[in-house]
């Protein structure tokens, strides 16, 4: 009985540790990403918060100003930006950020999640604009009305002033990000996962071995999952456009144009990526080892720019990055073909290299 | 080489030599087969059988050696050596969620074929009533027998079946069977069939090649690899206990001998049976040997695979 237990028990240890795929994703992967970002992380304890500042036309008698050149930091370097740290023993520091700009600029740091909060001076008063939705936008303006205010936590209710245009709230940023990572998701699965599954049955060596044109199945392959690609952004479009009011303020030209190179680098990558990969569990783990990192550090959820410095210009230029900033740009700036040509290039270009190449080195039997 | 109706033959191949990392799976291997014929490549696991079959389906290439078929190269004549061969690999999946008649009208439109041709498929390999069914919801034999259809859907005439019959129950292998002489029958198909299985090359093939560890170590029709043994006749029994074991040195009429230690089993190949007999069941009664399951038979190819080989033709071996 002992030993059917131990052998049972030992098959199951042989058939994981027997397949460096799968210990590679278990083990390594794991760790690997935890050495990246708690590298990124180990030096930043503490709570940043960004907010807009907008001083009123005559700064002579302005509180706000006054109040960051008397109590605050004005950071080296840094053209109108200051910082206040509130320091708690067991809390750790919470650093404010506060970034002087006009209030057009203002408007358009809270649409890229740059800022969570805008404070506006005007007729003697300070107003706070934020999304009441938004968690990080409720907590940054509990600690700046503290701070501006003393002991009070809670400022006077009149000068809090509800963001809820269209393009300034929470949604409006989560929605185009949304629409990105389920393109890269649909693509990578779709595609990448699917190609690999047939490659293991052996169904791929089956269809080169008739008259096939391989040429086809791959065209077709990318048909129909561009074609699904469009059907899940209309439905998640149609949906917040229905439910939650979302807009696409820009132009729907780059809209589309953005859509089709974002789709097409995913799909780019995803040949690539399955043409030598022979089994589904390595495929899964590469799959995962793509979407894991880029769903975390492209700003899907929330704004990278709480990343360290040093990371944020790597995280701008990653794909899903791009892809997501581009779609945010034309939704909620109202921008278009050219405001987003880098990106569209970017895009386009390295996801038919991807293909080309993939296409190339692929493995067929 | 051509035939004597002036034709190539279907498949020549002339001193095929592959390698995998340190593996010889195919070690100068020559096969011819004419049109018409059916040829069992028979060997255990590991023999390179589907090494040698995928080089025939253009689906790997050899490392030294020539392979043509109907007289052409697979490298210049792809796209036509295709529309002339059906093949089944081994343990093929299809899609799960296409059903039966989807999938073969997916193969059909590689050929360019009407929707027609599905249906007499369907009703070849007897899967009309199951034209509806999802792949996944197939048992072994109906699976083997959608592969079987794929195979056969561009009336090909060159088929060739990688161990089409494993792991099906006695009812579905006959089956395939069926279809298979049906075929040599109605349309003059070549077939080139692996298998392990003794009883299937006997019963379908007209040549029949035995390999092992990459090499042919025979072939010929059933009766040529028989009568080329130098005997073809087989007595065997079994021993009962372990005492008085006959020792057999001294026996001139025997030919060759196995003895099984961990059954007590005796397989004498002897020249003439009816002369043999009465002696030796004279020794055993001297000696006071007591046997069990005495049989007198024709040698069979399991008995010339053992002779060849030393193992039996299901010896698992590594997969190639």
């Amino acid at each position: 009985m002992r030993s059917q237990f131990w052998q049972l028990l030992s098959i199951q240890f042989k058939e994981f540790f027997r397949e460096p795929g799968a210990l590679f994703w278990s083990f390594i992967f794991p760790i690997l990403m935890s050495f990246g970002l708690g590298m990124a992380f180990k030096d930043k304890p503490e709570i940043i918060q960004h907010v807009a500042v907008v001083f009123p036309a005559n700064t002579d008698s302005s509180k706000l100003k006054n109040f960051l050149d008397v109590r605050c930091t004005k950071i080296k370097n840094k053209n109108s930006e200051y910082e206040f740290i509130l320091d708690n023993k067991k809390l750790g520091k919470t650093i404010d950020h506060f970034f002087v700009r006009t209030r057009e600029e203002s408007d358009i740091m809270i649409k890229r999640g740059q800022a969570s909060i805008i404070l506006a001076e005007g007729n003697g008063r300070v107003n706070y604009f934020f999304d009441p939705a938004n968690s990080e936008s409720r907590l940054t303006y509990l600690t700046i009305s503290y701070i501006l205010s003393g002991n009070s936590t809670i400022s006077n209710p009149d000068e809090i002033q509800t963001l809820n245009r269209k393009g300034m709230r929470y949604i409006d940023f989560l929605i185009p990000g949304l629409l990105a990572m389920g393109i890269m998701s649909s693509c990578l699965w779709g595609i990448c996962y699917s190609l690999i599954e047939k490659r293991s049955k052996k169904l791929l060596r089956r269809l080169v071995a008739t008259p096939m044109k391989k040429s086809w199945f791959m065209i077709t392959m990318f048909m129909s999952r561009f074609i699904f690609t469009i059907l899940e952004t209309l439905a998640l479009l149609v949906f917040s456009m229905l439910v939650f009011g979302v807009t696409i303020q820009g132009s729907w030209i780059a809209f589309a144009a953005i859509l089709i190179s974002g789709s097409f680098f995913f799909m780019g990558l995803s040949i690539l990526l399955a043409s030598r990969t022979a089994n589904t569990q390595v495929g899964n783990g590469l799959i995962s080892s793509i979407t894991m990192p880029l769903m975390l550090l492209s700003g899907i959820f929330f704004s990278y720019s709480n990343f360290p410095d040093f990371i944020i210009p790597v995280i701008k230029y990653l794909p899903l990055t791009l892809f997501a900033d581009s779609l945010r740009s034309i939704f909620n700036e109202g921008s278009g073909m050219s405001a987003v040509m880098i990106p569209f290039l970017i895009l386009s270009v390295t996801g038919i290299t991807a293909f080309f190449v993939g296409l190339k080195s692929y493995k067929w039997n | 080489m051509i035939n004597k109706a002036g034709k190539p033959p279907v498949v020549s191949a002339k001193n095929i030599f592959k390698s995998f990392k340190d593996v010889k799976a195919l070690n100068g291997v020559d096969l011819e087969i004419q049109s018409s014929q059916y040829t069992a490549v028979l060997g255990p696991n590991g023999a390179g059988k589907t090494t040698l079959v995928e080089i025939i389906e253009g689906i790997q290439f050899p490392d030294s050696g020539e392979i043509l078929l109907f007289g052409k190269h697979w490298k210049h004549n792809k796209e036509e050596l295709h529309h002339l061969i059906g093949i089944s690999l081994q343990e093929t999946l299809f899609e799960d969620k296409l059903t039966v008649r989807e999938t073969l009208r997916l193969f059909a439109s590689f050929y360019k074929l009407p929707e027609k041709r599905v249906d007499e498929i369907l009703e070849m390999v007897n899967l009309k009533e199951k034209h509806k069914s999802y792949v996944v919801h197939l048992s072994g034999g109906q699976r083997q027998k959608l592969a079987l259809g794929i195979a056969l859907i561009n009336n090909p005439m060159l088929l060739i079946l990688d161990e089409p019959t494993t792991g099906l129950d006695p009812t579905a292998r006959r089956e395939i069977w069926n279809i298979l002489r049906g075929l040599k029958e109605n349309q003059g198909t070549s077939m080139i069939l692996t298998t392990h299985y003794m009883e299937e090359a006997e019963s379908l093939c007209d040549q029949i090649v035995i390999m092992d560890k990459g090499k042919v170590l025979a072939k010929g029709t059933l009766d040529e690899l028989v009568s080329a043994s130098q005997t073809n006749e087989i007595i065997q029994f079994r021993i009962i206990g372990q005492k008085n074991i006959p020792d057999f040195s001294n026996f001139k009429n025997i030919k060759d001998m196995q003895y099984d230690e961990v059954t007590g089993q005796f397989t004498l190949q002897v020249a003439n049976t009816s002369e043999f007999l009465p002696v030796l069941i004279k020794y055993l009664n001297e000696i006071a040997c007591k046997v069990s399951e005495l049989r007198c038979r024709y040698v069979t190819l399991d008995d010339l695979f053992i002779k060849m080989t030393g193992r039996k033709l299901t010896d698992n071996t590594s997969g190639i």
